[in-house]
C-alpha cells in the first residue's frame, strides 16, 4: 500500500482513476438532476464512496475510512432519514421559476470549471514527494501526532463546534407546547364551524387477507375512496386498488374448483392445487 | 487701590441683578437702591481720582487683573482693568452724570409702575459702560460694548406698550449690530496681525506693522465708532431712540454709548496715528455728520428729536477732533465732558418741560415758559449759552479749541475745508438752539387743550428733577473754563493721549473772533426768524431743505431704498437660484437614484438562489481577474 | 499519469456541485450539492497532501468533515423546522425578504 501512495502513479492507479472518475463525474451530475432528493442522495453515497476511495489510493487511509462510516454511513443517512421527514412530495418540478436563472447558473458554473483548470494548468505543480516518509510511523500515528500537537486547539474548538451542532439542532427541532391540547369537544366544534368533513373519516377499505391501510375503503357504487388512505401515503401514490381484486378471485376460483372437477379427488393434484393457490397470492401481492 | 477698580463695575451691575431679579417687593425701595450703587460707583470714581491726582503724571495709571477669562495657548483673553487719565475722566463723567441722571429719575418715572426695572437698566448702562471704558483689552471692551447696545435696547424700548417704541428699540439695536460687526472684525484683525487683545501690547507694536492692515483695523473701529455714536451713515438709530423716556435720552446722549465711539477712537489714537488714510476717514465722517446732525436739528418741531440733532452734530465735533491725530485727543475728551454736562442739562430741561406739559413734545405747541418754570429756564439757558458756544461758557473753551484744530488739519486746502465746515457748524448750533430757546420760552403761550380736554399747567417739577439740573448747569458754565485754566485738562490727558498745539492756518484770535461772529449771526438770525413774528402752530410747508431735514435728511428712505429694497431683490434672487439650481441639483439626484433603484429593485426578487447567483457570479469575477493580473 | 489530474476532477466536481445549487429547488438538494462542493475541496487537500509529502493537508480534510457533519446538522435541523411552518422544503418559498 504504501509503495501505491508514496510515488509518481502506477498504471494501476492510472486505470483506477479514469474508470471511477467517470463514474464519480456521473453520480455528481445525477445528484444535480435526478427528480427525487432520495435518488440524489443514493447517487451522491456513490460519489462519496469513490473519493473514499480515491483518499486510500492517495496514501490518506485514515480519511478514506472516515469518509465512508462518518459521510455515507453517518450523514447520508441523516439525509435519507430528512427526506423521509420532509420528502414526501412525489417529486420536484424542474421547472424553472425565476426567470434566466439556469442560463445564469450554467454560465457561472461552466466558467468557474474553466477557471479553476486554468488556474490549476497555470500552477506550477511539478513538485511531487509522494508520502512514504509522512505515512513511514503509519497514517493514523502521523495524522494523530499532528492533531494532538499542532492543531490540538483547532481540535478542541471543533469539539466545541460540535456541541454547539448538537444543542443548536435540538433547540431548532425541539418544538414547545405553548398552549393547552384541544380537546376531543373543542375539535369537533372546529370541525362543524368550518363546516367539512362533519363525520370521522372514513376506515381503509379491509381487505380479508391484508392488514390493509394502504387499501382504499370502497364507496357503495364500487369505486374507491382516497379519503380512506393516509396522507403520508397518499403522496407517495402507494395506494393499492383492490376494486378489481374481488371479480379476479372469483375467476380464479372458478377457473380452480373446474379444474379439481375435472381431474377427480387425487391427493398430489390436491396439492399442487393448494401450491398454485399460493403461487397466485404472491402474483397478487 | 487697584483692587477698588473692580468696584466701579460690580456696584451697578450689582444693582442691575438684585433691581431684576428681586421682583415686586423691591417695588418701593428699588429706585433708591439703584440710585445708592450708582452714587457709590461715583464714589469709588473720585476716590481713585484723588489717589490719581497725588501721583506723578507718569505713574498715575492703574492696572487690576481680575481672572484668566479664556485661558488657551496662544489666545489669552483676560478680565483685567486698566485705569489710566483718560478711563479716569470717562469713570467720573460716566458715574458723575450718571448719578445725577438716576436722581432726576426718581422724580421723573414716580408715576410709572415698572420704576424699580427702569432702575435695574440704568445701572446695567452704567456697568457696561464702566466696563467698556476700564477694560484693559480690546476684548473685555466689546464686552462691554455689547452690553451698552443691550442696556440701550431695552431702555429706548422702555415703554414697549408704544409700537413706536418697540421699533426704535429694534432699529437702534439692528443698527448698532452693524458697528458691531465692524468692531469685532477690527479685533480679528488686531488678534491676527499682533496676536493680543491687550491695548498696551497692541499700541506699543504698531510701529512694527504695515500701514494697509493699520487702514483696515483703523476703518473698521471707525464703523464700530460710526454705529455707537450715531455717525453718518449709521446715524439713523438716534432720532428715534427719542421714544424712549426722557432721562434714557440724557443719558445716551450726555454720558454713555454715543461717547463709546469717541473713546474707542482716542483709545485707539496710536493705530490711527500710524494710518493716516484711516484718520482722513475719521474726520470725514466728523465733518459730514456734524453739518448733517446741525441741519437736521434745524428742522425738528419736536424738543428732543431736536436736541437729538444736537448731539448727533456735537459728537460729529468729537470724532473731527479724534480723528485729527494728538492736536485734537484731548480737545475731543474736553469737548466730550463738556458736552456731557450741557447735554445732560438740556436734556433734564427738556423733560422738565415736558413733565410739565403733560409729555407734549412739540415745541409749537410749547412758547413763554419761562414765567412758569423759572429753574428750568435758567438751567436750560445756561445749557443753551455753554453749547453754543458763548464766550465764557464751557462749550467756549472746548468747541473753539477744536475749531482751531481743524483749521490746523493740514497747511493746505484741507485746512480750510475742515475749520471751514467746523465754524460753520457752530453758525448753524446758534441758529437751531436759539430756536429750541425762543420757540420754547420766549413768546406767546400756544399750548391748547388735547383732545380729551385736559389743558396742560405748566409748572415747576419737584427737587428731586430740579436739583440735578443746577448742579449740571454748574458744570455748563465753569467746567470748560477750569479745564482750560493753565491748560490743565490737556495736561492732564498728555501722558494717554499725546498732544501736540495745534498751528492753524490763519491766526488763533482770528479764529475766536470769527466763531464769536459766526455765533452771533446764527442767533440773530434765529430771533429774526422765530423771535420777530409769532411760531405758527401747525408747521409751515418750508423749503425742500426743510422738509427733507424734518425726513432727518432722507436717512430712513435712503436705507430704505438702498437696504431694504437691495436686500430684498438680493434675498429673492437667492431663492430663485436656491429653487432652482440648488434644489433642481438635490431633486435631480433624488429624482437620478430613485430612478436607478427602482430598476436596481428588479434585481432583489427576494429569491436566495438569485442571490446565489449574483455572489457565484462575482467570486468567479474576482477570479478571474486575479488570474488576470497575474497572467500580466 | 500525473497526480494533477486529481485536481482537475475536484475543480470538475465543485463547478457541477454550484451549478446544482444554484439551479435545485429542494432544499434538501441543496444541501448535497453543497456538500459535494465540500468534497471536492477535500479531494483537492488530500491530493495537495500527497504532493507535498506532510499530513498537513489531511488534517484539513479531517476539520472540514468534522465542520460538514456539524453544518449538516445544523442545516437539516433548520430545514425541518422550516418544513414544520411553511410545509414546503423549496429554498423560493422562504422568500420573506422580498418586499
Amino acid at each position: 500500500m504504501n509503495t501505491l501512495a508514496a510515488y509518481a502513479t502506477s498504471t494501476g492507479e492510472a486505470f483506477q482513476f479514469w474508470i471511477l472518475g467517470t463514474v464519480a463525474v456521473i453520480g455528481a451530475l445525477c445528484t444535480v438532476f435526478m427528480k427525487r432528493a432520495v435518488h440524489s442522495a443514493l447517487c451522491l453515497a456513490g460519489t462519496m464512496i469513490i473519493l473514499a476511495v480515491f483518499y486510500l489510493a492517495n496514501g490518506a487511509y485514515f480519511l478514506g475510512i472516515v469518509q465512508i462510516v462518518v459521510y455515507t454511513g453517518a450523514i447520508m443517512m441523516l439525509f435519507l432519514f430528512v427526506v423521509m421527514l420532509v420528502g414526501v412530495t412525489a417529486a420536484d418540478s424542474l421547472k424553472e421559476t425565476i426567470k434566466g436563472q439556469r442560463w445564469l447558473a450554467a454560465l457561472c458554473g461552466l466558467g468557474f470549471a474553466v477557471l479553476l483548470f486554468a488556474g490549476i494548468g497555470n500552477a506550477s505543480l511539478s513538485e511531487f514527494n509522494g508520502l512514504a516518509q509522512a505515512n513511514s510511523a503509519g497514517n493514523v500515528e502521523g495524522l494523530a501526532a499532528l492533531i494532538f500537537t499542532k492543531y490540538v486547539f483547532a481540535f478542541e474548538i471543533t469539539g466545541a463546534l460540535l456541541i454547539t451542532a448538537t444543542v443548536g439542532a435540538m433547540v431548532l427541532t425541539h418544538r414547545e407546547r405553548t398552549e393547552r391540547a384541544k380537546t376531543q369537544r373543542e375539535l369537533s366544534e372546529q370541525r362543524v364551524r368550518e363546516g367539512k368533513h362533519l363525520p370521522p373519516l372514513p376506515a381503509p377499505g379491509v381487505y380479508a387477507r391484508h392488514n390493509a391501510v394502504d387499501i382504499a375503503g370502497l364507496l357503495p357504487d364500487g369505486t374507491p375512496s382516497e379519503l380512506t388512505v393516509s396522507r403520508t401515503l397518499r403522496e407517495r401514490g402507494q395506494i393499492r386498488d383492490v376494486s378489481g381484486d374481488a371479480l379476479n378471485d372469483l375467476k380464479a376460483l372458478e377457473q380452480r374448483s373446474e379444474e379439481r372437477l375435472g381431474r377427480g379427488g387425487a391427493v398430489t393434484s390436491r396439492e399442487k392445487s393448494s401450491g398454485g393457490s399460493a403461487e397466485q397470492k404472491e402474483a397478487a401481492k | 487701590m487697584e483692587n477698588l477698580i473692580a468696584l466701579l463695575v460690580a456696584a451697578p451691575l450689582l444693582g442691575a441683578a438684585v433691581l431684576l431679579c428681586g421682583g415686586r417687593r423691591l417695588d418701593r425701595t428699588g429706585h433708591w437702591i439703584g440710585t445708592l450703587l450708582a452714587v457709590a460707583s461715583f464714589a469709588v470714581g473720585v476716590l481713585l481720582f484723588t489717589d490719581m491726582l497725588g501721583k506723578d503724571a507718569e505713574h498715575r495709571a492703574l492696572h487690576q487683573a481680575l481672572f484668566s477669562w479664556i485661558p488657551v495657548e496662544g489666545f489669552q483673553a483676560d478680565v483685567a482693568f486698566q485705569l489710566d487719565q483718560l478711563s479716569m475722566t470717562f469713570v467720573l463723567l460716566i458715574t458723575g452724570v450718571g448719578s445725577l441722571i438716576h436722581i432726576y429719575s426718581i422724580g421723573y418715572m414716580e408715576h410709572d409702575e415698572r420704576r424699580r426695572r427702569f432702575f435695574g437698566y440704568l445701572n446695567l448702562f452704567l456697568a457696561a459702560m464702566l466696563l467698556l471704558v476700564i477694560a484693559d483689552n480690546y476684548l473685555l471692551l466689546y464686552v462691554g460694548w455689547e452690553g451698552v447696545g443691550l442696556a440701550s435696547y431695552l431702555l429706548i424700548g422702555f415703554w414697549q406698550h408704544k409700537p413706536s417704541a418697540a421699533t426704535a428699540a429694534k432699529k437702534a439695536f439692528l443698527v448698532n449690530r452693524v458697528g458691531d460687526m465692524g468692531l469685532s472684525i477690527a479685533i480679528m484683525l488686531m488678534f491676527t496681525t499682533f496676536g493680543t487683545f491687550a491695548f498696551g501690547p497692541v499700541l506699543e507694536s504698531v510701529g512694527d506693522t504695515g500701514e494697509g492692515k493699520l487702514t483696515a483695523i483703523g476703518l473698521m473701529l471707525l464703523l464700530a465708532a460710526c454705529g455707537k455714536s450715531a455717525q453718518v451713515p449709521l446715524q439713523s438709530w438716534l432720532g428715534d431712540a427719542m421714544e424712549g423716556p426722557t432721562p434714557v435720552s440724557a443719558l445716551i446722549h450726555a454720558a454713555t454709548m454715543v461717547t463709546a465711539g469717541v473713546y474707542l477712537i482716542t483709545r485707539s489714537g496710536a493705530i490711527f496715528n500710524a494710518a493716516p488714510d484711516a484718520q482722513l476717514a475719521v474726520v470725514i465722517v466728523g465733518a459730514v455728520t456734524l453739518i448733517f446732525g446741525a441741519i437736521v436739528g434745524c428742522a425738528k418741531d419736536d424738543i428732543k428729536k431736536a436736541l437729538a440733532g444736537s448731539t448727533m452734530s456735537q459728537i460729529g465735533y468729537m470724532i473731527l477732533a479724534a480723528g485729527l491725530g494728538p492736536i485734537g485727543y484731548a480737545f475731543a475728551i474736553m469737548h466730550l465732558v463738556t458736552h456731557g454736562f450741557f447735554k445732560a442739562g438740556l436734556f433734564l430741561g427738556a423733560g422738565s418741560v415736558m413733565h410739565g406739559m403733560n409729555d407734549e413734545v412739540d415745541m409749537r405747541k410749547y412758547g413763554g415758559l419761562r414765567k412758569y418754570m423759572p429753574v428750568t429756564f435758567v438751567t436750560f439757558g445756561l445749557g443753551y449759552l455753554a453749547i453754543i458756544g458763548f464766550p465764557g461758557l464751557s462749550g467756549f473753551w472746548s468747541k473753539d479749541k477744536i475749531i482751531e484744530a481743524a483749521f490746523a488739519y493740514d497747511d493746505g486746502i484741507r485746512g480750510w475745508i475742515f475749520g471751514g465746515v467746523a465754524l460753520l457748524g457752530a453758525g448753524i448750533t446758534a441758529f437751531y438752539m436759539t430756536r429750541v430757546m425762543i420757540m420754547t420760552f420766549f413768546g406767546e403761550k400756544r399750548w391748547q387743550p388735547d383732545e380729551s380736554g385736559n389743558e396742560p399747567h405748566p409748572h415747576e417739577s419737584p427737587k428731586s428733577m430740579t436739583i440735578p439740573m443746577i448742579v449740571l448747569a454748574f458744570g455748563s458754565v465753569f467746567a470748560g473754563g477750569l479745564f482750560s485754566l493753565n491748560e490743565s485738562f490737556v495736561k492732564w490727558l498728555e501722558p494717554v493721549t499725546q498732544f501736540e498745539h495745534p498751528h492753524p492756518v490763519i491766526s488763533v484770535p482770528a479764529i475766536t473772533a470769527s466763531t464769536v461772529v459766526v455765533l452771533l449771526l446764527g442767533a440773530g438770525l434765529a430771533y429774526l426768524m422765530y423771535g420777530r413774528k409769532p411760531v405758527p402752530v401747525t408747521a409751515p410747508r418750508g423749503s425742500l431743505l426743510t422738509r427733507a431735514a424734518r425726513r432727518d435728511l432722507l436717512q430712513d428712505d435712503f436705507n430704505h431704498v438702498v437696504l431694504v429694497r437691495g436686500g430684498e431683490h438680493l434675498t429673492r434672487s437667492l431663492v430663485y437660484v436656491d429653487h432652482t439650481v440648488v434644489d433642481g441639483v438635490v431633486n435631480g439626484t433624488a429624482a437620478g437614484f430613485g430612478g436607478l433603484s427602482g430598476r436596481l429593485r428588479k434585481l432583489q426578487n427576494g429569491f436566495a438562489r438569485s442571490y446565489a447567483v449574483s455572489m457565484f457570479g462575482g467570486t468567479a469575477i474576482l477570479i478571474a481577474a486575479t488570474l488576470l493580473m497575474r497572467a500580466v | 499519469m500525473s497526480p494533477v489530474n486529481y485536481l482537475y476532477l475536484a475543480a470538475l466536481l465543485f463547478a457541477i456541485g454550484a451549478t446544482g445549487v444554484l439551479i435545485r429547488r429542494n432544499a434538501i438538494v441543496v444541501f448535497m450539492c453543497i456538500e459535494l462542493m465540500l468534497n471536492a475541496c477535500n479531494l483537492t487537500l488530500v491530493a495537495f497532501s500527497r504532493m507535498h509529502g506532510n499530513l498537513d493537508g489531511q488534517i484539513i480534510a479531517f476539520f472540514t468533515m468534522v465542520v460538514a457533519a456539524a453544518e449538516v446538522v445544523v442545516g437539516l435541523a433548520i430545514i425541518v423546522s422550516l418544513f414544520r411552518s411553511r410545509h414546503s422544503a423549496s429554498v423560493d418559498d422562504a422568500s420573506l425578504m422580498k418586499l
